[in-house]
């Protein structure tokens, strides 16, 4: 044990930061008693109790600042060098302020007063209290949360009709609002086709082809996926239609839904009977009779409610973004020219929930047999382990795969070992796969999946075979990962990209018939 | 019924983002206004809390007039010191041998060593023992009642010790009539205060009594009127204190003010002199003004129906209890909890008596820790930084009622300082009101060792407002 001073000469710092520093050189191993202080008088005394006034401490000056330290010989050198760079490093740690958050809905409103809408994404325990507080103060609420009882949501829902503001989910993955993508959207032009979608990348699909027609939208409003069942009666997308009618801005309202319950279809079409505005409804798989006696349009998939949106808009009948008859004919001859004979089924893995069941609706029209998560029908929901039967299309979002693990549009990489997996299936000739841009997403989808695309393409011709992967992008060249770089990535790698999932679904189709 | 959506449809798009930050994130990316919540589950995810606020969102109306009345009422109270007098003449129900200390009420033998050590000085010094070892005798034979100085419309720092001989500082609230008192501060080292009791204190504590106290009394009558305290607390913002535990510039401005009228006395220059450099040489002198002075603000604001305000924070160095504006006279309780500071040398946490004072009006009076953005030169007891200072004051904004008009803080471009801390909001966002305290020797007689942070107990907290759902729900 020994005892070091260091007299430094006219240097003052305040007691609160020499007694930090003392704190944390006190706590260096082999230290045992550090003190650094003023000179004075008083602080002498006080080094005298402590056992630590040395004659060099004796002799400072009250503006002078003494460092004393009690300890082991061999690291007294090293505690010295520290504490001095210690007091250098107080002199500049001048840090710039960084940005303060507030704590609660009240602490934000103190922050932006003018503040109108609420994003909620806190678990869903907690998501209902958050969302009533919200609307209670005024405030639309858009709630991304899943897991809250339909109770709730019924509940938040008539709360928000009755004071006029928007209640968007629980479980509401896009929306647009003036423009401002609210948590999974694309950057789309603005314009006047206004969408009202209880499904996410549906609501995604439609505005990104409308925008690619050259035509905006007002507002993209999201209602989450129950709203047309028989307990929420589309409650929300009743009064955001019927705003939207109001709105200046926009001239045709797209509806877009999975089949809603009966009654509820009903109840919608009544409404939309007293809109002034035209309307397109597209309930995807839904009977398309629900429009009779009714003004409103119907559209049977996703890429046909975009195109006679802009046609409403444009006036001119939009043609069919479909490729020809012989386009087609020569892209399946050329990819099922190689493949071996084992080689027949299709396996879908989508991202997009929305752009699955599009999928399975069109190919179920031609196959009877689709097996899925998420089937049309229950005797083709595939059993624990989801291991893929013959023709299988698949939805990754699904609660199957995201348990404890993120989306998979958020995380494409969970997508890769399942297409691998696929691969090694002899009898497997397609691989179906959706890739959805915009915010919220990946920032290189595409790039993700091709890595796996070229690993799945390569097993297969070593085998003798040759494995088609048919690809369609959802996204605009305004989003961040741009839809022309990410088709390109895919296209890459052997991927046959086409410019909706309703377009690659087609040539999937066709490619089967052929096979069988 | 579509008008506000409507409306909306028109509007800029200004968001909060409660939850995943990339939401937020990319808005600012795509030139949108949104502000992040760094949100926690309410109450801490204690169910029982989240259901009594729901029970209190019924009745959110009264609650909100009558918190508005509150902090009306601290914002409008002109706390002036007016005279010195000693305790037993001017405290009410102050009879016998009766000794006061820091809130909440403790039983003699479960008093913190320095409180205890502090009552033996007082028996001392008021002449009730000999010494030490017949205090002792006299206090375990319960000859001697105690009670909280707040129930005498005082408060007392630390320990708090009041006897009735002791001099004290005579405050008014000239806006709402009712007065506080506080015994004048002894400095720093060994002091009763702390619970030291030897005879250089007693000595002190009776120059304090014989000539301090009489000299300020005297001086202060003639004055006209007093010294206006919220002006010096405003001022003192200004300058870097936020005169809780940093009162220099406070002194300094008091002493300013008082020296004219000290020299009208009849005493001596000699004796001026002494009472002058006694002053000049406390840099806490003021503490015991500050503190007087939230009291009789906070006490204005006591007893307003159905209001969620809290009027006091105390401590014992046992316990730390509160009380609410609506509430009574009640004291909510909870296990005071050791500070988080920094030591003088030779000490270290083990030897730390834990939260001790009723210093902690400050705070409820929307200074102390809650102005902590005012005062850079002791960031050290915050985290370090002057950033650090400013997050301790804006987290105090999500716990209170509003901004102060009197009390501004520079470095936030004179926003006001939070005032009237509100349970509901303690109890929703988890954010304990910000307390920043000095750091007594757990024995008796050594005094004060350091001085940091220190969290209240939750407990108390929970215990007033399911006692205030109790007396307001039916």
């Amino acid at each position: 044990m020994s005892k070091k001073a260091l007299v430094k000469e006219g240097t003052y710092f305040d007691s609160v930061t020499l007694m930090s520093i003392s704190k944390d050189i006190k706590a260096i191993d082999g230290v045992k008693e550090a003190t650094i202080i003023m000179g004075t008088e008083a602080n002498k005394g006080i080094l005298e109790s402590a056992g630590l006034l040395v004659p060099e401490a004796e002799a400072a000056r009250p503006n002078d600042l003494v460092i004393v330290i009690d300890g082991d010989y061999e690291i007294m050198d090293d505690v010295i060098k520290k504490t001095n760079q210690m007091l250098a490093e107080q002199k500049s740690s001048f840090d710039e302020e960084k940005e303060y958050n507030p704590r609660s809905l009240d602490g934000a409103l103190d922050v932006q007063s003018n503040s109108n809408i609420v994003i909620i994404s806190v678990p869903g325990e907690y998501a209902t209290r958050e969302a009533r507080k919200a609307l209670n103060k005024g405030l639309h609420v858009m709630l991304f949360s899943d897991n809250v009882p339909v109770e709730d949501e019924i509940e938040l829902k008539k709360m928000a009709v009755e004071k006029g503001l928007l209640m968007m989910g629980p479980d509401c993955g896009t929306a647009i609002i003036n423009g401002a993508p609210l948590s999974f959207a694309n950057v789309v032009s603005r314009g006047p086709v206004g969408i009202v979608a209880a499904a996410g990348t549906g609501a995604q699909a439609v505005s990104t082809l409308v925008d690619r027609q050259g035509v905006g939208l007002s507002q993209v409003i999201g209602t989450g996926g129950r709203e047309l069942q028989s307990k929420v009666k589309g409650i929300e997308m009743i009064k955001d239609m019927k705003a939207l009618d109001k709105d200046d801005n926009t001239e045709v309202i797209v509806l877009i839904s999975k089949p809603p319950a009966k009654e509820v279809s009903k109840k919608i079409m009544n409404e939309v009977k007293k809109l002034s505005k035209p309307v397109i409804v597209n309930f995807l798989g839904g009977d398309p009779s629900v429009v009779e006696g009714t003004d409103a349009i119907w559209a049977g998939n996703l890429e046909k409610a975009a195109l006679k949106a802009a046609s409403v808009i444009t006036g001119e009948e939009k043609s069919d973004i479909s490729l020809s008859e012989e386009e087609v004919n020569n892209i399946v001859e050329e990819e099922t020219a190689k493949m071996s004979e084992k080689q027949k089924y299709i396996r879908g893995l989508y991202t997009g929930g929305t752009l699955t069941s599009e999928a399975i609706v069109i190919l179920s029209e031609k196959f009877s047999e689709i097996y899925s998560n998420n089937p049309l029908k229950k005797e083709l929901k595939l059993k624990k382990g989801l291991k893929s039967i013959k023709n299988t299309i698949i939805d990754l979002g699904e609660d199957e795969f995201t348990r404890g693990k993120p989306h998979p549009m958020i995380e494409p990489s969970l997508r890769n070992d399942k297409l691998i997996e696929e691969a090694e299936d002899e009898e497997v000739a397609v691989v179906l796969l959706d890739v959805v841009l915009g915010y919220g997403s990946h920032m290189d989808p595409a790039g993700e999946v091709a890595k796996a695309i070229k690993e799945a393409k390569e097993k297969v011709v070593k085998r003798g075979g040759y494995l088609s992967v048919i690809a369609s992008v959802c996204g605009t060249d305004n989003d961040p990962q741009n839809l022309q770089v990410q088709e390109e990535k895919l296209r890459k790698v052997g991927a046959k990209v086409f410019p909706t999932n309703v377009q690659a679904v087609r040539v999937v189709s066709k490619i089967i018939s052929d096979l069988n | 019924m579509t008008k506000k959506l409507e409306d909306l449809f028109k509007e800029e798009l200004n968001v909060i983002n409660i939850g995943l930050k990339s939401f937020a994130k990319n808005l600012k990316h795509e030139g949108f206004n949104s502000v992040q919540v760094d949100w926690k589950p309410p109450a801490g995810g204690d169910k029982e809390m989240a259901a009594i606020l729901d029970d209190l969102e019924k009745i959110s109306d009264k609650i909100k007039r009558a918190n508005k009345e509150v902090v009306e009422r601290m914002q409008k109270s002109e706390p002036v010191v007016v005279d010195v007098q000693t305790a037993r003449d001017v405290l009410p129900n102050f009879e016998g041998k009766m000794i006061l200390h820091a809130a909440p009420p403790e039983k003699w033998e479960d008093m913190s060593g320095p409180m205890q050590g502090a009552a033996i000085g007082a028996c001392i010094y008021e002449g009730w023992a000999e010494d030490e070892n017949s205090a002792k005798k006299m206090l375990n034979a319960g000859e001697v009642t105690f009670d909280p100085a707040h129930h005498h419309n005082a408060v007392g720092p630390m320990t708090g010790i009041v006897s009735p001989s002791m001099p004290v500082w005579i405050v008014e609230n000239k806006s709402y009539g009712n007065t506080a008192y506080t015994t004048l501060n002894e400095g720093l080292g060994k002091v009763l205060r702390f619970g030291a009791n030897g005879p250089e204190v007693i000595e002190k504590l009776k120059w304090m009594e014989k000539t301090l106290g009489p000299a300020l009394g005297e001086a202060l009558r003639k004055s006209e009127g007093g010294i206006n305290l919220k002006n010096i607390t405003s001022q003192a913002l200004h300058m870097g204190d936020e005169v809780h535990n940093r009162n220099k510039a406070a002194t300094a401005l008091f002493i300013r003010e008082l020296t004219p009228y000290l020299l009208k006395t009849s005493y001596s220059n000699e004796v001026i002199k002494k009472i002058i450099k006694f002053m000049a040489g406390n840099e806490h002198f003021y503490l015991n003004l500050s503190m007087p002075a939230s009291k009789a603000t906070m006490d204005a604001a006591h007893g307003v129906e159905y209001s969620t305000v809290l009027t006091a924070m105390a401590r014992n160095g046992v316990h730390f209890g509160i009380r609410v504006s609506g509430l009574g006279d009640e004291w909510f309780v909870g296990e005071a909890l050791k500070v988080d500071g920094l030591y003088f040398p030779g000490y270290t946490e083990e030897d730390a008596c834990r939260d001790l004072g009723d210093s902690t009006i400050s705070e409820t009076a929307a200074v102390g820790g809650f102005a902590m953005a005012a005062a850079p030169a002791i960031v050290g007891f915050v985290g370090g930084t002057v950033s650090d200072s400013i997050r301790f004051t804006k987290d105090m904004y999500e716990i209170t009622i509003t901004e102060n008009e009197n009390f501004t803080i520079p470095p936030l471009n004179f926003r006001g300082t939070p005032t009237g801390i509100d349970l509901t909001k303690i109890i929703e966002t988890g954010i304990l009101p910000a307390i920043n305290t000095g750091i007594a020797h757990k024995e008796p007689g050594i005094g004060q060792i350091g001085a940091g942070l220190v969290d209240p107990p939750e407990e108390c907290f929970k215990n007033a407002i399911r006692a205030f759902a109790q007396k307001y729900i039916k």
